[in-house]
């Protein structure tokens, strides 16, 4: 016994020992995360993100230093917090509050003081700033918008949320991202890639020097600058013409697809969502259900077309070839059909052919080319899918697969839309009961950049590239296949002839005569589309909405745009003459009618916009 | 004398070796700045510690050439030395981090309480040898408990509480020389009451102790102690479990306390009492199967856990070596302890065993205390892991005392 009990001892006492090591180092794995947090810290490097440039290489958005003011507690030396105070314009309680709140957060970790300041802040601060152990400057970067316009386009940036964090792993809490716009669609080329230092720290939370010698550093790559095809004067331009009103305008560049404008209205300062005031503005801007700054109508609002998408029917009743130029119909103020059911028209020269029919935009003209399309075939759906499969070769009903952080697909109905509201084959139905199509009425939604888009494609005579926003990347033009191979419709060249023909008579005789331009020829067609509203669970009308789409010139189409003014009552009232303007302004770069610039500019539609919410009766299309 | 010569047992001195040079790596690593010198820069202490090992092997030689029976000779005088230079640090002694256990030589110190050890290990053998003694007697007891307590008397005061603890270590050549078994079961049940009753509270130690009285009286005469002796047994512990509240809390400072609480998983304070075995757990943990490799443990290159090159110079190893280099330096000193028994088992010279039995005891004590309290299952003590722990002192202490007995053995053939 006396002999062995050492033994046993140092045995016992071994065999614990490494139980316990097995335990430490192989069985419990939390220990070694804990060394990681504690003894490594990742530190990112930020590039500066990318500057946004327009079609012609004027800056739009840029970058600005911000500084905020931080402090590590357990490094504070006692200062002359009366100066320091003054400096920043601070009262000393809320100073104490802060400080107070680093302390608590963590003595040893940095904590912001004041956040985002001013350049002149900063510049008497700096010199000073010796005299403040404690406290450093953390230089941050922020947008630094050059306009005051275009906040649709070029969107936003913002702190990652959870979500963002949990979904994609390159960002951490704190990292800015963009969000909507551009911003958010090209946000890899803008960004560029964060780079990563891993810094061994003390127990002091002191850098000692880079972990492994930096073996696991990467050096941060810059954001690349883009180039919009958007024109920086055009945004300007056609925002100011929309003041007061609600609505969009979308102008692209039909050779090409390039959006050279793209406005929604009302819009916002982009500047109100940087700095300190950031969170406020953007919840007034949020919570703005009536105007809905934030909506982008532009590409968002699917409107009923009205009369522009006529051109769309004559297009097809040609290629079906259901119908010819020389074809009259008769209108007797309107359209009747059915048991006593009668589609109502205005007051013009009866019969018309195709080229009068359009520029007069007639309405029993359409129904019976519509008619025609869908009673060729044997039963109403085969009409329909083959009228339906027109439409969707110009991109229509469905995304169009554009460069924009948002938008939606408009509708265009085919036979399966129509045998289920019909409850087909329990009842049937006929091209009668949809009608409405023939005038862009009824089941049919576009979206202003489909409207321009259809402008567009009538004005290269059946091809259209995939409208997109970004041009240039670091001054290399893009490549990318789908925004640089053309789109061909159903329809042939030579059907769009006479079309063309048509909504040039539009300009020189028809409704929108009014608008003409010195010097330039313009295709154009109105439209007046009847919409309605609920209030008190009722269905109200309102005043209609005024809708032009045009390409300019006629020959050689530069502009292809539409434009859409809510409750702006008849096509060229509001619509039209806006996009008179803008094709002028892009075309020659002067605006030789001033007296129409001053009306458009100086009328506001917001008593309109307040008629529904009166709680009144009013009066619409005055 | 070729003839009474056995020569040295290399296995111990290989032992020795590899501790040392393994403890020099990683003194190296624990106190290697940001920027690493000349592994001989005498600034830092990895330095330093090379000419401590240096100068070790040069004091190996001298107290191998020396003749053995000279330390049996000379063992009361070297005693005696040990004690004075232990008297005289409270007049000459130098204060380093609180604890005035140095004499300072420029910038070297010298810490006797390092060297008392193997005074005291000499002593005791030396009285436990003598024909005269019989330590079943209780006057001898007396006696040899006073050989063994004066210098750990000196010590306390310093304060060096952790130094003291290790005079324990001289129940183990106690026992072997026939120290009665009722001080060790004594010993141990008072530990175990006092320990059990932190944990589960008097009430139950208790009745755990009635019980276990109960099952004793019931057991065969022969085997039976006697019914007074398990009447006194139950009661001193029922009476010591209900004063060690009293002890715990009035005694005992709240530094104690919290050592205690946080081995007992009472207390869970990791940036202040508790920092150092939280930030040893740590590392030690993150060292996982097989360590992040030399100079590259991250919360050794941090300075995370303090006193790292000294006492925690066990946590580096975990680190840098994990559970693979851990338990080798474990497997290590247990080889090294073992082989000592056997060593002091096969002397016929009691002064040779009993010297033997010391320094197992005392080398076995640090090894316990020390890694116990880094892995952290042990309070915290401050002594050094032998041959492995930065300083001059204590590799120098632990040689003499591990050199003398393998010269000692080496002899052991003249008896």
């Amino acid at each position: 016994m006396r002999k062995v009990l050492l033994y046993i001892t140092i045995l016992t006492t071994g065999l614990i020992f490494i139980g316990r090591l097995f335990y430490l180092q192989v069985v419990d794995t939390s220990l070694a995360i804990r060394s990681q947090d504690n003894a490594i810290k990742v530190v990112y490097d930020y590039p500066q993100r990318g500057y946004i440039y327009d079609r012609d290489g004027e800056l739009m958005v840029s970058n600005q230093p911000s500084y905020d003011v931080m402090v590590i507690p357990r490094n504070l030396k006692p200062f002359d917090t009366t100066e320091f105070c003054n400096i920043l314009n601070l009262a000393r309680e809320d100073l104490e509050k802060k400080l107070d709140k680093a302390r608590i957060y963590s003595p040893l970790l940095p904590s912001v003081v004041i956040p985002q300041l001013t350049k002149s802040e900063y510049a008497i601060l700096q010199e000073k700033m010796r005299k403040y152990e404690g406290f450093y400057i953390q230089k941050r970067s922020l947008r630094d918008y050059q306009v005051d316009h275009s906040a649709n386009v070029l969107g936003y940036i913002a702190e990652v949320n959870q979500k963002i964090i949990n979904e994609n792993p390159y960002y951490i809490s704190g990292d800015l991202i963009g969000r909507a716009g551009v911003e958010s669609q090209y946000e890899e080329l803008l960004r560029g890639v964060k780079g990563v230092k891993h810094i061994q720290k003390d127990r002091f939370n002191r850098d000692i020097g880079p972990y492994k010698d930096g073996i696991y550093d990467t050096l941060p790559e810059k954001g690349k600058d883009i180039t919009l095809t958007v024109d920086n004067d055009l945004q300007d331009y056609g925002t100011k013409l929309m003041k007061n009103k609600r609505g969009g305008i979308v102008a692209l560049e039909p050779g090409t697809g390039e959006i050279l404008a793209l406005i929604s209205a009302p819009n916002y300062d982009p500047a109100k969502l940087v700095g300190r005031s950031r969170s406020r503005n953007y919840w007034e801007l949020y919570t703005d259900s009536i105007a809905k700054p934030l909506y982008d109508r532009g590409l968002l609002a699917e409107y009923p077309p009205g009369s522009p998408f006529k051109t769309l029917n004559a297009l097809i009743g040609l290629q079906e070839n259901v119908v010819d130029t020389d074809d009259s119909f008769s209108c007797n103020h309107g359209y009747a059909y059915g048991r006593g059911r009668k589609l109502g028209c205005h007051a013009h020269k009866s019969p018309l052919s195709m080229i009068p029919g359009i520029a007069q935009s007639c309405n029993a003209y359409f129904a019976n080319v519509y008619r025609r399309i869908i009673e060729k075939y044997p039963t109403p759906q085969d009409g329909m899918d083959a009228w339906n499969e027109h439409l969707k070769s110009f991109g229509l009903g469905q995304f169009m697969g554009n460069d924009l952080s948002t938008g939606r697909p408009g509708k265009i109905p085919d036979s399966d839309y129509y045998n289920r509201i019909y409850d087909y084959p329990t009842y049937k139905w006929y091209a009668t009961a949809t009608l409405s199509n023939a005038i862009g009425q009824g089941e049919v939604l576009m979206t202003p950049i489909q409207l321009a888009n259809m402008a567009a494609t009538i004005g290269n005579k059946g091809w259209y590239y995939t409208p997109h926003i970004l041009k240039e990347i670091d001054g290399t033009p893009i490549k990318e296949e789908k925004f640089t191979k053309k789109n061909y419709t159903t329809i042939e060249a030579k059907h769009f002839e006479p079309v063309i023909a048509g909504m040039h008579e539009v300009y020189k005789s028809g409704t929108a005569s009014t608008l003409r331009i010195p010097g330039v020829e313009i295709a154009g067609k109105t439209g007046t589309a009847e919409n309605f509203t609920k209030i008190n669970g009722k269905r109200v009308q309102l005043t209609d909405h005024s809708i032009f789409v045009a390409f300019a010139p006629v020959d050689d189409p530069k502009i292809a745009i539409a434009v859409f003014v809510e409750n702006g009552y008849w096509g060229s009232r509001y619509a039209g003459r806006m996009a008179s303007l803008m094709i002028e302004k892009y075309l020659k770069g002067t605006i030789t009618r001033t007296d129409m610039e001053s009306w458009i500019m100086s009328h506001s539609l917001e008593d309109e916009y307040a008629k529904p919410l009166s709680g009144e009766p009013f009066i619409i299309n005055q | 004398m070729a003839k009474s010569s056995a020569g040295f047992d290399w296995i111990s001195i290989f032992i020795y070796l590899a501790l040392i040079l393994f403890g020099w790596a990683n003194i190296y690593s624990a106190s290697l700045g940001s920027s690493s010198g000349s592994f001989f820069d005498l600034s830092q202490p990895y330095g330093k510690q090379a000419l401590f090992i240096g100068l070790s092997i040069f004091l190996v030689v001298i107290i191998l050439s020396i003749e053995a029976k000279f330390y049996q000779r000379f063992s009361s005088v070297i005693y005696l030395i040990s004690l004075l230079s232990l008297a005289g640090l409270f007049v000459f002694g130098k204060t380093i981090s609180g604890a005035t256990s140095w004499y300072s030589f420029g910038s070297f110190g010298v810490q006797p309480s390092e060297f008392a050890k193997f005074a005291t290990a000499l002593a005791l053998s030396k009285y436990l040898s003598d024909i005269q003694t019989n330590i079943r007697r209780l006057d001898h007891q007396v006696k040899a408990f006073i050989i063994i307590a004066l210098p750990a008397i000196l010590i306390v005061p310093q304060p060096d509480p952790g130094s003291a603890l290790v005079y324990a270590a001289f129940f183990f050549p106690l026992y072997r020389e026939g120290l009665s078994g009722f001080y060790l079961v004594t010993g141990l049940s008072a530990v175990s009451v006092f320990i059990l009753t932190l944990i589960i509270g008097p009430i139950w130690v208790s009745v755990a102790v009635l019980t276990l009285g109960i099952l004793l009286f019931f057991r065969k005469r022969k085997k039976r102690p006697g019914k007074v002796l398990i009447t006194l047994f139950v009661l001193i512990s029922i009476g010591l479990s209900f004063s060690v509240n009293y002890i715990f809390e009035n005694v005992f400072e709240q530094r104690h306390r919290d050592r205690f609480n946080i081995v007992l998983g009472k207390e869970v304070d990791s940036r202040g009492i508790g920092y150092n075995t939280h930030q040893s757990e740590i590392a030690i943990g993150s060292g996982g199967w097989l360590g992040k490799g030399w100079t590259e443990g991250t919360q050794t290159k941090g300075h995370f856990v303090p006193e790292q090159h000294t006492d925690y110079i066990f946590s580096t190893v975990g680190e840098e070596w994990g559970f693979v280099g851990s338990t080798m330096v474990v497997l290590l000193f247990m080889a090294l302890l073992l082989r000592l028994i056997m060593l002091a088992e096969r002397q016929r010279n009691q002064f040779y065993r009993v010297y033997g039995y010391s320094v197992i005891g005392i080398l076995f004590l640090h090894f316990l205390v020390n890694i116990g309290m880094v892995i952290g299952i042990f309070p915290t003590v401050g002594i050094p892991l032998p041959f492995f722990s930065y300083g001059g002192s204590g590799l120098w202490g632990f040689t003499i005392l591990l050199f003398i007995f393998i010269k000692l053995d080496s002899d052991r053939l003249s008896y």
